[in-house]
């Protein structure tokens, strides 16, 4: 195997789990800083950088087609809309 | 007449679009299975904070890391996997597969490790449970079950990586012409997916409150 086609291989993806090995980095280390309420968004928002990272370039996201990616995101859209509803009940009670 | 056809399918490629399709249309039901468990855990952290915050802080870190980064490097070697296998590159990609599978038992090995570890701490809920604060065994009820749920996942993930792997040996094209190769690394990544989302529910939650 050549050099070039050894890049095509890797690159893209070893790019891509470096940057997930900095997020868990940054994740672990900035849950022991207090932040009082803002750990969990903070920790939730890098994990959801994550998901991206391992959706749009691992599982190919933006390569699929058009039926693909609406499958893709049927399910947080249903997820979101059970939090949405589940909130207006216990968030205001 | 492709020898990787299936009916009812006529070629390859349409194929190949319904099993992906049907793939994700899979993943996103299973998306829904974790939830439902996603959701009770949000409702109970919101009614018992401190109890979760100070149960949180029992998990072990160390092996809910090393965990993480694991199955981050197994989504790496599957995702090269199947690069090499469209590129034809069919040795390198059933080895990529062998790591692959490697890390995902190393995973599981680690988790038990770790499950003896809370078990000597006395972390199953129930009777002479440690942490004396409302909601404490709640937080771990859900720990148990969504770790256990997840490695269940894992060890079907294993059994689909291990059928590529056996599959391949016989014959290297079919990594190559079949649609299997790439469910089966769709799957493997959504069960990454799953643990990155619970990754800062179980094992980061309290650490700044210690």
């Amino acid at each position: 195997m050549d050099r070039k086609a050894l890049r095509a291989l890797w690159l893209r993806p070893l790019l891509t789990w470096g940057a997930l090995c900095l997020l868990l980095a940054a994740t672990c280390g900035l849950a022991y800083v207090p932040l009082g309420w803002g750990n969990l968004p903070l920790a939730l928002a890098i994990a959801a950088a994550k998901a991206a990272l391992v959706g749009t370039i691992f599982m190919r996201l933006m390569q699929e087609t058009p039926l693909n990616r609406m499958a893709a995101f049927v399910g947080p859209i249903w997820i979101f809309i059970m939090f949405v509803l589940m909130g207006a009940d216990y968030l205001t009670r | 007449m492709n020898e990787f056809l299936r009916p009812p399918w006529t070629d390859l490629e349409r194929q190949h679009r319904a099993v992906t399709f049907g793939m994700w249309a899979f993943l996103a039901s299973e998306v829904l299975l974790f939830a439902g468990l996603f959701a009770g855990y949000s409702v109970y952290r919101g009614l018992y904070p401190r109890g979760f915050l100070a149960a949180g802080n029992e998990t072990s870190i160390w092996f809910g890391t090393i965990n993480t980064f694991i199955l981050m490097t197994s989504s790496l070697t599957i995702a090269v996997a199947g690069r090499a296998a469209r590129a034809a590159l069919l040795g390198p990609a059933r080895l990529l597969l062998m790591a692959t599978f490697a890390l995902g038992v190393l995973f599981l090995i680690l988790k038990g490790f770790e499950y003896r570890e809370d078990l000597q701490k006395h972390l199953l809920p129930g009777p002479g449970f440690p942490i004396a604060v409302a909601g404490a065994q709640l937080f771990f009820a859900f720990y148990w079950v969504m770790t256990g749920l997840h490695a269940v996942h894992v060890s079907g993930g294993l059994a689909a990586v291990m059928r590529l792997i056996l599959v391949s040996g016989r014959n290297g094209e079919w990594l190559r012409g079949s649609a299997s190769e790439e469910a089966t690394a769709l799957y493997w990544h959504l069960v990454d997916v799953i643990w990155i989302i619970l990754y800062p529910l179980l094992y980061l939650t309290g650490r700044a409150h210690g």
